[in-house]
């Protein structure tokens, strides 16, 4: 049987759903397939899970803090089982809002791994059941999954990928985890806070890498307090994985230990999930890294065949993917579009303190030879911080010393995940310092620290 | 029931007009029929009449307005049965055009606001923006903060720029594109030893045409020149009999060049053609428009099909579209059009000249001063009455032997007059 659509996309994340979702809207006939779960990593195994879990961490170390608020519990406890099954709960009831937004947008499911037989055919495989879908514009939405280290492939048991790390029903005592990006370091926070003993290693000069180098050193400091054992240029070799844990060398600045933990975390990124596609039966190449090859427009070397997300591309964020997606349906309906900017495109960590950001680093501008002003502002000189029991932190917004324009924006500590958005809108409608300086920001709110920071990367910084 | 006045719109192309002045004030009584505004579109004025008797309730458009859309409410009548007050309270807004009215009523409002209000602490002129001088005019220019600041720094018109934001706004690397393109402020570099004084006349519409048309035209219509001497002395004696004959009606010198021009283009069809891009268009007809001087421009009013007109009726057609340019009373279709052009500068004394292509036109004549000159005739030294005629040409469409053939038709007409009576 075959059926003919106008739009088949291969995978259902945050890229393929959404794609779908707006090519729906624009009247194309559309189809996602989909081999396990709607709303992909995103959704089942990564943002939104993981997120769940450092909600349970983050109102467990404000129990433990109890006192400070003149609040008096007894003991604080948990089960790492209803932990767990929070989080899985959560991912669930997500997953079942997309089935239901896919099917309201009339957008045609079709449970299956998908293959392209040519460049207008995909075959769906489902148990043996075979099934082609023709189409005019396909989507490659396939995502990635996280990439092991050499010589220690995931085992599930000893060795996790961000996957089982997310389902453990018993904390792990001692905890080692491998690379310090994003995903390494929400776990580092999450473990830590529930009472493992966590060291982090990572290869760089800093953890958090993409990061704002003096953000990083912050984050550094702020974990290390926590107890978490954080090791920068720092290597983990030779493991012996055992039922009583793994062995391995760490090797850093000083000399090499021989060191056993419980569990190990490897969190050192993700390889694009090509294989199995059937590209082989189409035009379409691939990078040298594995990633499939696309315009800025995300269209491969078959016209009519697009890729967006984790597939083509860092960064691996889900909210790339989806605007990847929108301008896909967007550029196959004919509508006018535009590339996604990486400069554009906010990146958060949701560990304790929080860490978020979007444009060029501070190192970056100077590798660029820009004039920068650089705008800082502390937690300690904000009330609403202050208030909140939460004073630490920084807000540093870089300008362009001549233009104004928001080259940066970094910060850490308490909520800036929900307060980088409106630094992301500034850049995108091209502010400049003076739009920001005649922003009246609420009172008593962190937001007034974005005030602040413009204020003092011109020298007229009122609170501090 | 309130009755909306609204921006008319005297062209099909037509999307703003500027609102010279109001005849009506507010509070007058108003019949059907009455003149209430003057509207002047980039070619012509023209009258807003009332269509219903009422009373001016209220003017939301100043007098002086430029830029205003067509289609936005300009003005309020309240009818008999209805009380003045409720018609001034009606808001624009309310209505469904909403979205065609918003930038002009929010320019008219603009315009109030900078009326300087007492007790209100003036605006600091040592602001550092000069980007907002930049837009300050009554051009509203849709642009990011960002490439305002940018294109005040790097000199770059803005009004040139194309935007490629959400709804054609105006964003940094547009400024750069354009920036790296060349569209600069035609602004002269600051002169170091001290400034002279100068004035900014800020310009109308008419001449923001001819500005866009004409650059336009020059800088893409690749022009090529055809320059021939016309001995008119049996023009000039024959012209005499026929005032003479006609009096008091007068046939010019041009009326007789528009002729021949209208004769020859019939001549030599190929010549009588327009460039469309893809194809060349070929007139039936000689529709020659007239170059028109005005105070603050020029027009170009159109004789239709003159090759088939007498030279006495293409004169008094010449006078009346002269009178109509001038007074700014063209109708849109009196000036739109044309297959040829026609521009005489004879009567200020300019021997020659190069007239710019009138486009889609094909060709244009530049018509100098008939000027008593020796010329050698059989080996003898005689005076002739000499006029210098240019033909430019658009090399897209006419090539230099067609343009050569127009021309000497055109000559061959105005030297043997009694053609023209054919």
């Amino acid at each position: 049987m075959t059926t003919q659509y106008d739009l088949a996309v291969i995978g259902a994340g945050p890229g393929g759903y959404v794609a779908a979702i707006r090519a729906a809207q624009l009247g194309q006939k559309v189809c996602v397939v989909e081999k396990q779960h709607l709303g992909g990593v995103c959704l089942n195994w990564g943002c939104i899970p993981t997120k769940a879990l450092l909600k349970t961490s983050e109102i467990f170390s404000d129990i433990k803090r109890a006192g400070d608020f003149g609040l008096s519990i007894k003991e604080a406890g948990f089960d790492m089982k209803k932990v767990v099954k929070r989080s899985r709960d959560v991912a669930e009831q997500l997953s079942s809002g997309i089935k239901h937004l896919l099917k309201k947008n009339k957008v045609t499911v079709v449970e299956g791994h998908g293959s392209f037989i040519n460049n207008t055919t995909v075959e769906v495989t489902n148990n043996n059941k075979k099934e082609t879908i023709s189409f005019k514009n396909a989507l490659i939405a396939t995502g990635a999954r996280p990439r092991a280290l050499p010589g220690l492939p995931f085992d599930g048991e000893k060795v996790l990928s961000s996957k089982e790390a997310m389902i453990q029903e018993q904390l792990p005592k001692k905890l080692l985890i491998i690379g310090s990006g994003a995903i390494g370091i929400e776990f580092a926070s999450f473990y830590n806070a529930m009472g493992s003993d966590v060291t982090v290693v990572e290869m760089q000069k800093n953890i958090l890498p993409v990061e704002d180098a003096e953000i990083s050193a912050l984050a550094q400091k702020a974990f290390e307090k926590k107890g978490i054992k954080v090791l920068t240029e720092t290597t983990a070799e030779n493991f012996k994985v055992s039922k009583n844990g793994v062995e391995t060398t760490i090797k850093g600045p000083k000399k090499p230990s021989q060191e056993t933990f419980d569990k190990v975390i490897v969190a050192i990124g993700v390889a694009p999930n090509t294989e199995d596609l059937g590209l082989d039966k189409t035009k379409i190449k691939l990078e040298k890294n594995g990633q499939v090859a696309v315009n800025e427009l995300c269209q491969t070397a078959e016209a009519n065949i697009y890729a967006i997300g984790d597939v083509i591309s860092p960064p691996w964020l889900a909210h790339k993917a989806s605007h990847e997606g929108i301008m896909v349906a967007d550029h196959i309906a004919g509508k006018k579009t535009h590339p996604v900017k990486i400069e554009n495109i906010p990146g958060c960590t949701y560990s304790n303190p929080q860490i978020a950001s979007i444009g060029l680093t501070e190192a970056q501008t100077k590798e660029k030879g820009l004039a920068v002003k650089v705008g800082r502002f502390p937690f300690q000189g904000n009330g609403k911080a202050i208030a909140m029991g939460k004073p630490d932190g920084l807000v540093k917004l870089i300008f362009d010393a001549k233009t104004g324009e928001l080259h940066g924006a970094h910060l850490i500590g308490a909520d800036v995940t929900e307060l980088i958005h409106s630094l992301v809108i500034a850049k995108k409608l091209e502010t400049t310092e003076e739009d920001l300086m005649e922003t009246v920001f609420p009172h008593p709110t962190l937001s007034e620290m974005i005030h602040e920071a413009t204020l003092d990367a011109f020298d007229r910084v009122i609170h501090f | 029931m309130t009755i909306e006045i609204l921006m008319p719109a005297l062209s099909p192309t037509m999307t703003e007009g500027n609102l010279l002045k109001w005849h009506k004030k507010e509070g007058d009584s108003v019949a059907a029929g009455d003149m209430l505004a003057e509207i002047e579109t980039d070619k012509a004025t023209m009258e807003v009449e009332a269509v219903d008797d009422g009373t001016l309730a209220k003017i939301f458009i100043a007098e002086g307005t430029e830029n205003v859309q067509v289609n936005s409410v300009i003005a309020v009548l309240a009818e008999e049965s209805e009380s003045v007050e409720e018609a001034a309270a009606y808001s624009p807004s309310e209505s469904g055009k909403a979205e065609t009215k918003e930038s002009s009523i929010e320019e008219a409002s603009v315009e109030d606001k900078t009326k300087p209000v007492e007790n209100k602490p003036s605006k600091p002129i040592e602001t550092k923006e000069s980007s907002s001088s930049q837009v300050g005019n009554n051009d509203r220019i849709i642009a990011s903060p960002l490439a305002k600041r940018i294109a005040a720094q790097e000199n770059v018109d803005l009004k040139a720029v194309q935007g490629t934001g959400p709804k054609g706004r105006i964003i940094k690397d547009d400024v750069l594109e354009a920036e790296s393109t060349g569209v600069k402020n035609n602004k002269p570099a600051a002169i170091e030893y001290g400034e002279s004084g100068f004035t900014d006349v800020s310009v109308g519409s008419m001449r923001k045409v001819i500005a866009k048309r004409l650059s336009e035209s020059k800088q893409t219509v690749p022009h090529f020149y055809l320059s021939v001497d016309v001995e008119i002395d049996a023009l000039m004696q024959m012209r005499k009999e026929l005032n003479n004959a006609i009096e008091p009606e007068k046939v010019t010198v041009n009326d007789f060049v528009l002729k021949a021009c209208a004769q020859a283009l019939v001549e030599v069809p190929e010549s009588n053609a327009s460039w469309m891009g893809d194809t060349i268009r070929l007139y039936q007809n000689a529709d020659i428009s007239v170059a028109v001087a005005l105070d603050d421009g020029l027009i170009t009013p159109i004789v239709r099909a003159a090759n088939l007109k007498s030279l006495r009726a293409i004169s008094s057609e010449v006078k009346e579209l002269v009178k109509k340019a001038k007074s700014g009373s063209l109708k849109p279709e009196e000036f739109q059009g044309g297959s040829f052009s026609l521009s005489n500068l004879g009567m200020y004394g300019i021997n020659q000249f190069q007239a710019i292509v009138n486009p889609p036109q094909g060709c244009i004549l530049a018509v100098g001063a008939g000027i008593q000159k020796p010329v050698a005739k059989n080996g003898e030294m005689k005076i002739a009455t000499v006029m210098n005629c240019t033909l430019s040409v658009d090399h897209r469409v006419i090539d230099g032997k067609v343009g050569a053939l127009l021309l000497s038709a055109i000559k061959r007409n105005l030297e043997n007059p009694v053609l023209m009576l054919a």
